[in-house]
């Protein structure tokens, strides 16, 4: 039969597998490369552009620094850090005023409006302190970070810088064995995870699509924004001088979900190595040219298309929320209430993860909507540290200032290790219920939305372990 | 099946004008036909609106880059040749992993049209370029179709398709197909290519090394023992050397050699295959 085909199949290929290693292992950049060079010199040749000469080179100097080998990833740090200080430190302000005005006037008055009808106790608990409260707290608490973050993360999109950040996270992307594409589903996950998971449609390899999706929950997305920026400006920015404070959060913030980043590499790497193992395909990300942002539509769109489509989501979810946890603190069996079980129940694990029962509670009371956390860990801690000098009735929500909120915890047994963990548990946890759904409706499976929520809970729960016991052991010896 | 030339008796008939006229758009109704003419392209260039100019069906044009991967074919009659026209997928690239680069790259390799179409946008020539070198590599039937001149004029770039011509090695037509400028010298030149009256040398990649110009041609001597007339066995060569898995089955198959007769390159049947392929 040999003798029949001069050249068989099976000799083409292992000739093929043999000369492969003697041309080395770069002939696809080599390939590519040659093409790009090839077509650029081509064309160069072929077209003239008389006058957009000027403001090209403009573009060009822009870009030679923002995506520069050693000014792109701190330049890029830079910008984010300023865009969260300003964040911070000016979302403080009207935070305080829609505190005094949702819950110091009319919270009270609604309180005298149910007595005045002779409203039954429960009812009024579950109504007023319940639902009315939560939906306030989450308008007070998020409202003015969404209104200064949102149109300053949409000026950097429209002035062009987005697409540079992509082509800056490209390399990383690919060392990791992801698409390059997948840092834009990574920019729009900081606003959004479930927009995220669906903006990974722009990747067109199924592999690396699922990889885009798994790890998307790595971005820090708009629910988790003010529990990262509240624990931060309580407790880490608490370490420094006043003036250094705001700074100081902001930094803290900046690094964690710079960790998220770095996450969302090491995640990506695992998976591209294991489960989702394949070739990284090559892609062209066209950069945009710069323009000047248009400042009053952009402020004015994002607050309308973000702000609150996110704030009116947000209150759909606590609504009900406030009603639950008023109820677990108020139902009682055998003289304790459902609350005191559960977290009694989680303390054993919440200790090994250097957290506690009340913060597990309230991640399950806020698998719809990470925005409630805060203010259900407020309410349950109330609960189980007794307090009663701030005169607030069990599973009430509450209004408290920043001194306040700080004592408060501090009585809950609360540390700077509690703290730091907490807010590396809000970054590695299970995305909200809506990504959840998201994502089985984009891969069509519930395997893959199963693995989106267990993969980042198992990796929070390992690294807030080792942290806890790294922390413990370093107390212990000094 | 393929009908003998008409020979031009007059100048009228050499005529691009001319020839305009001998346009017939049958639409969907394709029977039997001579060509098979593949349209490549990069997103956004304006391939779909050839298909339409061309074919007079109204194929739904789309922005959002990706999902739909949905076939378009359709017929035309000119200079007394039926032509299939098969709208590809729009693809930056044809050596990425994604599925819609698999569907066009499989279709101008396994489908062997007798022309590839590769409709670029004038004003942004160098990324377009990309895929038609990429393209350059697989046939050498290949016509560069340089639509998008109304606009590329508005913002005063010029193009020289002469010289571009003359470094592709390929013909380029210049077009405004949203206004039917220039496709009546497209179809001339799709003619002439088709029925070999022009005959294209298209640029190629070089390898910088010698050793893997050595591996190339070692490669090539074999591919072509085993597939006597495979017009693209250095390309093959290239991306056996990279590991592409598809070629590799193709070769196991022997897909190379028995698919040169096959004339009905349905994209549908390319697809799913494509899909049994995908890790």
């Amino acid at each position: 039969m040999q003798s029949i085909q001069p050249t068989t199949a099976p000799e083409i290929l292992e000739t093929a597998q043999a000369l492969r290693w003697q041309v080395g292992g770069n002939l696809h950049e080599q390939l590519v490369e040659s093409i790009y060079t090839e077509a650029a010199r081509i064309a160069d040749r072929a077209t003239v552009r008389p006058d957009e000469k000027t403001r090209f080179d403009l573009d060009r100097a822009i870009d030679r620094l923002v995506t520069s080998r050693l000014w792109g990833f701190p330049l890029m740090l830079l910008l984010f850090t300023l865009v969260f200080w300003i964040t911070i430190s000016g979302a403080n302000i009207p935070s305080g005023w829609l505190a005094w005005l949702l819950m110091d006037t009319i919270h009270p008055i609604l309180k005298a409006g149910a007595a005045a009808i002779s409203m039954p106790w429960w009812l009024d608990g579950l109504l007023i302190d319940g639902v009315y409260l939560a939906t306030a707290w989450v308008v007070s608490v998020m409202l003015p970070p969404m209104a200064i973050f949102f149109p300053l993360f949409t000026l950097l999109e429209d002035f062009g810088y987005l697409p540079r950040v992509a082509f800056n996270l490209d390399n990383l992307f690919k060392k990791s064995g992801a698409h390059g594409k997948q840092s834009l589903s990574l920019m729009m996950g900081f606003g959004c995870n479930a927009a995220g998971v669906i903006a990974t449609r722009i990747i067109d390899s199924p592999r690396e699509r699922l990889i885009a999706i798994l790890t998307n929950n790595f971005a820090l997305c708009n629910g988790r924004w003010p529990t990262q920026i509240l624990v931060a400006s309580l407790f880490i920015g608490a370490l420094v001088p006043a003036y250094l404070g705001g700074i100081i959060s902001a930094l803290a913030v900046v690094g964690v979900a710079t960790l998220g980043v770095l996450m969302t590499f090491v995640v990506s790497w695992g998976l591209s190595r294991t489960w989702l193992r394949g070739e990284v395909s090559t892609f062209s990300l066209e950069l945009p040219p710069y323009r000047p942002p248009r400042v009053w539509q952009t402020i004015y769109t994002s607050l309308i298309d973000r702000t609150i489509f996110v704030l009116w989501r947000a209150i759909l979810f606590a609504a009900p929320a406030g009603a639950v946890i008023w109820l677990v603190a108020n139902l009682t069996i055998g003289g304790t209430s459902i609350a005191e079980y559960l977290i009694n129940f989680l303390n054993p694990v919440g200790f090994l993860i250097g957290l506690n029962g009340v913060i597990l509670l309230a991640y399950i009371v806020a698998i719809p909507a990470n925005e409630i956390v805060i203010p259900t860990v407020l309410m349950l801690t109330v609960l189980t540290a007794g307090i009663s000098e701030l005169g607030i009735s069990a599973g009430m929500m509450f209004e408290a200032g920043e001194g306040e909120t700080l004592a408060l915890l501090n009585a809950g047994g609360w540390t700077l290790l509690t703290a730091v963990n907490l807010m590396l548990f809000s970054l590695l946890h299970n995305p909200c219920s809506t990504t959840l759904y998201t994502i089985y409706k984009e891969t069509g499976s519930a395997k893959w939305a199963a693995v989106s929520a267990l993969l980042p809970l198992g990796v929070g729960f390992a690294v807030t372990f080792v942290v806890a016991q790294v922390w413990r052991l370093v107390w212990l010896i000094f | 099946m393929k009908q003998p030339n008409r020979h031009p008796s007059t100048a009228c008939e050499t005529c691009p004008v001319h020839s305009a006229a001998n346009l017939l758009k049958l639409g969907v109704n394709m029977a039997d036909w001579d060509y098979v003419v593949a349209l490549a392209g990069n997103p956004n260039t304006g391939k779909s609106t050839v298909f339409n100019a061309l074919t007079g069906l109204r194929q739904h044009t789309g922005n959002w880059p990706g999902k739909t991967v949905a076939r378009a074919e359709g017929g035309f009659l000119f200079n007394d040749h039926r032509y299939k026209l098969v709208d590809l997928p729009g693809t930056y690239s044809l050596l990425a992993a994604s599925l819609d680069e698999e569907i066009a790259r499989d279709f101008i390799l396994f489908g062997r049209p007798d022309v590839t179409v590769v409709v670029v946008d004038a004003t942004r020539l160098e990324r377009n370029l990309n895929l038609v070198l990429q393209v350059l590599e697989i046939t050498d039937r290949a016509v560069v179709c340089l639509n998008l001149i109304d606009e590329a004029e508005r913002r005063h770039i010029q193009v020289d398709e002469r010289r571009l011509a003359r470094d592709l090695g390929v013909p380029v037509a210049p077009t405004a197909a949203r206004y039917s400028r220039g496709l009546p010298e497209l179809l001339g030149i799709i003619d002439g290519v088709a029925s070999g009256k022009t005959v294209c040398r298209p640029y190629h990649f070089q390898p910088e090394s010698p050793e893997l110009e050595q591996a190339i041609a070692r490669l090539v001597a074999k591919i072509e023992r085993a597939f006597p007339g495979l017009p693209n066995a250095r390309w093959v060569a290239l991306r056996l050397l990279d590991g592409d898995e598809r070629l590799e089955e193709a070769v196991r198959q022997g897909e190379l050699g028995k698919l040169q007769p096959q004339r009905d390159g349905n994209i549908e049947s390319q697809r799913a295959s494509a899909e049994g392929h995908r890790v």
